[in-house]
This record gives structure tokens, C-alpha cells and sequence, in this order.
């Protein structure tokens, strides 16, 4: 993935790859992660996302490729010996242990004396925030109050990486919401690697400083929430993160960072590119439907596209427009300031975007126009 | 609990509660007297017609006392079948031979004995019989520990490692059930007989020496030595300690011996620290359910042991049924009850599981 070496990197997964007999988990994994980053590896189930933690955790061994960390080939080295921890999805808290036991058992286990660990295991449970809670069992906290207490036992170790595998996906929607906010101000306070996996992309975009989304164990973009969601490399990043209309459509010229595609529906439009495309190549045009507006004039500059309103949908925030192009391609508008009092459904729109919103994507998607509006397809893409 | 109109003394008078726990506790002080025999003839016959009287007393403050005194009055009516049942069955019975234990024989072929307060059966219990209490308990202690030994590695491997063969393992475990404890420990006589193939085949590879040099051989024989006859008490205690530690283990999560080991515990130390504290409650149950059994059990020694390895189950055996001496095999019998309840109350103090969420 075309990373640069040479900084503060905490772990490096150099060209790693994973098999279970013909069954390919993790078909390359290249890619480092720098030191203090909250760094989120995102994907459908299945894509290798997990499969890839556990082996930076050492959980499990790669069949390809080294894991590296702080400048050491671990890729042989059984968990206890490597100075990450994980905080596990069902969490794992020990049942017979309080929660101060639970957290003292790292540094227990590792020898650290009793007077340097017990005030670490107070100032984590400080972090945490539990204070009054450190006498108690696992089994009487609630599940925000054991995935805290699954935090505090990783930490404490001071480990150069935090691995967090599935952390939230336990807790009800209003939990996981205030934890997500509380793991960045966690990670914050105590400054260590949080490496984190995955598969709510809304739960990325909101921690991560980076973010590597995974399909089928391939790396397919590692970038800022921004890059990815402004700029996804591939149709599949384009459709898993958000939503996105997806336009089909010819490459007719281009000039530096903007090309003009032909659309299959008709139309022409100005796109942004990453890198510059061939003449004639057959692309798809990514338009993200909360930066689409509707009017009744078409904008400059290719800027635009006419349809047909199909439905108009009032939802508070905002109001959804979906359009009908002349063939037959459904698009989705999430409007904010929509000039509504002039739209009908039946009526001739222009949707129209401000310069830049327009992405140029390699490929051509399966169905053209609006994703994740079926919902047989949001389902198979969790 | 709904709060009616009712004048709080009326109410209290028709609390299911006491409806229930009194038909409870009547028909099994009724029933223990009629077991023990205190009532008899017409009075037997009235305590009787009570005991019926308190089921339908339930019955009926169920019926009309609507929901709610239905709720409250069903553990009790669930309680009764099983706390009759031990009324007349156990308890009678253990009134019957307490007085008996303190009863003497006016000869020595006497049917009934007098009830006398006579406590010599009880002197004569301990000064007669004390070698034989002596090895039932060390006889089970050690058996109780070689069950464990070799219990919980098997439990442990079909737990974790066992995998579709679980089931299969696990009903391998159980099934010497299909055959009588008896003729198994009979068919332990001849595995182990002087002539039998493990005798032999100790001879043949020259073990035998070695054998005797650790005192499971004595003079050239395995049956009737004390090894032969704890050899018999853990083969057919070893399923009550493999079953109870199998559930604790199986509920072990393997999810936690990862997080142990993610937090710098070896395999080892995971064991030791994790899985060990956890599958306690099952170790615990196994004891129990393999010492206290193995404590009073006659047939091993009388199958496997000889006159120098009698249990205290076989002397009471003989005392009831050979000696006829019933008053002092029921105080032996109580001697043997009591000082078992007080090993399994100082086990469980230090042993205990309400440590364990």
C-alpha cells in the first residue's frame, strides 16, 4: 500500500498473509502503523480484519510475511512474550477476580512488584473512571462498566499497542455512542497505539485517525476518515463507507486534477480524480448524496444532471430525494436547504453539486445509481 | 403482594405462606412418628387421615386463593412430594436408629432391643472399631485423590480438546454404569487374581519387585492388599468426579485463557490461574460425590481386601447382619455419619465455592 517507511512506526505488517488450508483469511496485509495513532481496520465480516489483529496480538501465526513490532520480528512470538494487549470482544474478564484483581493481573503476571503496580491499577481505574467500583466482580457491572474494565487491564501494562477487537459491539446504540467519545479521550490521556477493528464505519469515521478498510483479506485504501470518504479508492470503499451515488460513465478528457466523464445515462460531468485516467477508460462517478442539492436551473461547468423526482421525503434535518435519471438510474439526495417549495414529485430537477464533490472511482459498480437503498444489500454488507 | 381491605389480622390468618409452610412441616412431623413408629394402631391411622387433610388444606387455599396465593403457595406444594418422602423414608428411619443405638440386647439372640440411654454401644463403636474407621477414611481420602488425579486431565481434555468426540468421550465415561457395581468389582478379583494376567504379567516383566517395593505388592499378590482395594474404590468412584468437573470446565470460557495469556501468563500460568480457580465448584461436587460413598462402602474390601483391610462398612455389615448386634452397628453407623459431616463442613471452609461468581 505504498506506505512511507521510516517513521515512528509502532507496528509493521510487512507483505503478511493468512491461510486455513484453500481458505485464504488474509490474502496481504502491507501496511504500518505509527506510534500514538488510533488506527481502525474496517470491514464486512470475513474480510480478515480480526483474523489480522490476532496476529499482531499473536493469537495467531502468519503463514506469509513478517509482523513487526517496535523494530522486532515477532511474527513467531507467542502472546505473553509481546508487549501488546487486547481487549477483547465478549471482554473475557476473569469471573473469580474483582476488578482490581482483573486489572492487576498483567503486571502480576509480568512480576512487576506490588508497590509499582498498585498505584498504576488506581490511576487506570481513574482513567476509567470505576474508583468505586474496584472491589466488585465482574458479573455486578454493567456491560459499558466491564468493557472499561477490559480497557483498564489492557493498559495498565502500558503496551506499545492496544489491540481492540470488536470493543463496542456488545453495548446497545446510546452506549456505544458515549464510548466511542470516551475511547478517543481514553486514548488521548494516555497517549499508547490503539489499534481497533470494525465493521460499523460510522464507529471508524468518528475515533480513527486512520483507517484501513478491508474486503475479502485484501487491504483496499488506507487513509484519514476525510481520504476515505471524499476520496475512496475502490467502488466497494465508496459503497461500504456512507452512501454513494454511483455513475457509470466514459472518460472523455481530462486535464490534471478534474476529468469529464460521459455518463451512461446520459450527461456529462466534471469529476475529481486521484490520478489521472486514460482517454475512453470506463469509470464510475461518486457523488455522496448529503452534497447534492436540487434546483430547477442546471449549474456550470458540468456541474449538474437532470432527472425526474421520484420521491420526496421530509426528515427533519434534512429532506431525501430520490431522482430518476433518463435511464432509469435511481439517485439519492440528502438536501439540508433544499429550495423544496419548487419540487414536486414528477417534476424535472437538476441536482447539482459545488465543485469537487464529484469523485472519479475506477470500475464500473454492478447496479449504477444509489447504494445501500435495497436493504437484502445493507444486510449482506455487515 | 396486593394489598386488599382485609383487617391485617384476618389477613395474616390466610397468608398462603403459612398455609403452606404449615401442611409442609405437620405432614412430615405426622408421617416421621408414624415411620418411627411413636404412633400406632387408630392414632396411626388419625395421624394418616391429618396427613391428607394438610394436602387438601394446600390444595384448597390454592384454589380459592386466586393468583396470587397460588404463587406464593407453589414452592411449598413442589417441596412436598420430596420432603414426605424423606419424612417417612429418611427421617423415620434415622429417629428409629438413633433410639436404637442407644438400646441394648437382652441376649445375644434377642429380636428386640430395650431402649436404655445405654451408651456404651457408642464407647465400644470407637474403642472396637477405631482401625477400621481409620481406613475407611484413609482408604477414601486416597482414592478420592487418585479420582482427581486421573479424573480431571480426562475431564479437562474433553472439555477443550474433545471437539466432536465429546459426546462420544462422555458416554464412554459413563458407560461401566451399564453393568452392576457388583459384578464389576467382582470382575476386578479376577483381572487381579494370583493367577490372573496382571499378576502375571508383573512377574513376567520383572516389575513385581518394584511393586512390592512401593507396597501395592505384598507378597507376590495384588488382591487383598489396601491397594487393591483403593484400586476398586477409584475405578468405580472415577465417573462421579470426571462428570462434576467436566460441567465446571465446559463452562470455562477459552476465551479467557487467551486474555490470560494476552496478559503475559504462560499456558501454564493460565491454567494455573484461570482454569484452576474455576472448575473448583466441580472438583468440590466430585469430592463429595466420591468420598462420602467411598467412606461407607463395604464391597470393595469384601471383594478385593481381606480380614486386614476391613473397611467400617463391612464391620457394620457384619454387625447388623451376621452379629446381630444391631444397637452397636447403629451407633456405628452414627459415629460414621458424624464424623463425615464434619470433614465435609471443614472441607467446604476451606474448599467452599461461594468465593466463585
Amino acid at each position: 500500500m505504498g506506505e512511507t517507511k521510516g517513521r515512528d512506526d509502532v507496528i509493521v505488517l510487512e507483505d503478511v498473509g493468512k491461510s486455513f488450508g484453500d481458505f485464504v483469511a488474509v490474502e496481504r496485509a502491507d501496511f504500518s502503523i505509527e506510534r500514538g495513532e488510533f488506527f481502525a481496520m474496517l470491514g464486512p465480516s470475513g474480510c480478515g480484519k480480526t483474523t489480522t489483529l490476532k496476529m499482531i496480538a499473536g493469537f495467531e501465526q502468519p503463514t506469509r510475511g513478517r509482523v513487526i513490532l517496535e523494530g522486532v520480528d515477532v511474527s513467531r512470538t507467542p502472546p505473553y512474550k509481546r508487549n501488546v494487549n487486547t481487549v477483547f470482544q465478549q471482554y473475557a474478564l476473569f469471573p473469580h477476580m474483582t476488578v482490581t484483581e482483573n486489572i492487576a493481573f498483567g503486571p502480576r503476571s509480568h512480576r512487576v512488584p506490588k508497590e509499582t503496580y498498585e498505584p498504576r491499577v488506581r490511576e487506570m481505574l481513574e482513567v476509567v473512571r470505576l474508583e468505586e467500583f474496584a472491589a466488585r466482580k465482574p458479573s455486578q457491572l454493567s456491560g459499558g462498566q466491564q468493557q472499561r474494565v477490559a480497557l483498564a487491564r489492557a493498559l495498565v501494562n502500558m503496551p506499545s499497542a492496544l489491540l481492540l477487537d470488536e470493543p463496542l459491539a456488545a453495548l446497545d446504540l446510546k452506549l456505544r455512542e458515549a464510548m466511542q467519545l470516551e475511547l478517543k479521550r481514553i486514548q488521548r490521556e494516555v497517549g499508547i497505539t490503539f489499534v481497533f477493528v470494525t465493521h460499523d464505519q460510522g464507529e471508524a469515521l468518528t475515533m480513527s485517525d486512520r483507517i484501513a478498510v478491508m474486503s475479502q483479506g485484501r487491504v483496499e485504501q488506507i487513509g484519514s476518515p476525510e481520504q476515505i470518504y471524499h476520496s475512496p479508492a475502490s467502488l466497494f470503499v465508496a459503497g461500504f463507507i456512507g452512501s454513494a451515488n454511483l455513475l457509470p460513465g466514459e472518460v472523455t478528457a481530462h486535464d490534471g486534477a478534474d476529468a469529464v466523464v460521459a455518463l451512461a445515462s446520459g450527461g456529462t460531468i466534471r469529476a475529481r480524480v486521484a490520478a489521472p485516467p486514460a482517454i475512453g477508460e470506463r469509470v464510475s462517478v461518486m457523488l455522496r448524496p448529503e452534497r447534492l442539492n436540487a434546483t430547477t436551473e442546471p449549474a456550470s461547468d458540468h456541474r449538474s444532471i437532470l432527472g425526474t423526482v421520484k420521491e420526496l421525503i421530509f426528515q427533519g434535518a434534512s429532506t431525501r430525494l430520490e431522482a430518476e435519471l433518463a435511464d432509469g438510474t435511481i439517485i439519492v439526495a440528502q438536501m439540508t436547504d433544499a429550495e423544496v417549495p419548487h419540487i414536486r414529485p414528477g417534476s424535472n430537477v437538476h441536482v447539482r453539486w459545488n465543485p469537487g464533490a464529484a469523485f472519479l472511482i475506477e470500475g464500473v459498480p454492478v447496479t449504477a445509481g444509489a447504494t445501500n437503498t435495497d436493504i437484502d444489500d445493507v444486510e449482506a454488507s455487515l | 403482594m396486593s394489598k386488599s381491605a382485609t383487617p391485617t389480622a384476618v389477613r395474616r390468618w390466610k397468608r398462603p405462606e403459612f398455609v403452606g409452610l404449615g401442611a409442609l412441616v405437620g405432614a412430615g412431623a405426622l408421617l416421621t412418628a408414624i415411620g418411627a413408629r411413636w404412633v400406632t394402631g387408630p392414632v396411626a391411622l388419625l395421624a394418616l387421615a391429618l396427613v391428607f387433610a394438610s394436602v387438601v388444606w394446600l390444595i384448597f387455599t390454592a384454589v380459592i386463593g386466586g393468583p396470587d396465593a397460588r404463587r406464593r403457595i407453589a414452592p411449598y406444594g413442589l417441596l412436598k412430594p420430596g420432603a414426605l418422602w424423606l419424612a417417612l423414608f429418611y427421617l423415620a428411619p434415622l429417629v428409629t436408629l438413633l433410639r436404637l443405638s442407644l438400646s441394648t440386647l437382652p441376649s445375644r439372640f434377642a429380636v428386640d432391643a430395650d431402649f436404655d440411654w445405654n451408651f456404651g454401644n457408642y464407647r465400644r463403636a470407637f474403642a472396637d472399631f477405631d482401625a477400621q474407621f481409620g481406613r475407611a477414611f484413609l482408604y477414601a481420602g486416597v482414592a478420592t485423590v487418585l479420582t482427581i488425579l486421573i479424573g480431571y486431565p480426562l475431564a479437562y481434555v474433553i472439555a477443550f480438546r474433545g471437539g466432536r468426540y465429546r459426546t462420544l468421550m462422555l458416554g464412554l465415561v459413563v458407560v461401566p454404569f451399564f453393568t452392576s457395581y457388583l459384578i464389576r468389582t467382582i470382575a476386578w478379583r479376577s483381572l487381579l487374581a494370583d493367577t490372573g494376567w496382571v499378576v502375571q504379567m508383573l512377574d513376567f516383566v520383572k516389575l513385581s519387585g518394584l511393586f512390592e517395593g512401593v507396597g501395592i505388592m505384598d507378597n507376590g499378590r495384588i488382591l487383598q492388599t489396601p491397594a487393591a482395594v483403593i484400586g476398586g474404590l477409584t475405578y468405580n468412584f472415577l465417573p462421579f468426579m470426571i462428570l462434576p468437573i467436566y460441567v465446571s470446565l465446559e463452562k470455562v470460557d477459552p476465551g479467557l485463557v487467551d486474555a490470560a495469556q494476552d496478559l503475559y501468563s504462560t499456558s501454564a500460568g493460565a491454567f494455573r490461574k484461570i482454569v484452576v480457580p474455576l472448575s473448583l465448584p466441580g472438583v468440590f461436587a466430585g469430592t463429595l460425590l466420591t468420598f462420602i460413598p467411598a467412606a461407607g462402602d463395604f464391597v470393595n474390601a469384601f471383594y478385593l481386601g481381606s480380614p486386614s483391610t476391613t473397611m467400617i462398612g463391612n464391620s457394620i455389615q457384619d454387625q447388623f447382619l451376621v452379629q446381630n448386634n444391631v444397637p452397636l452397628a447403629s451407633a456405628m453407623s452414627f459415629v460414621l455419619m458424624a464424623i463425615i459431616t464434619i470433614l465435609v463442613l471443614i472441607y467446604s471452609r476451606f474448599f467452599g465455592t461461594e468465593d466463585l461468581a
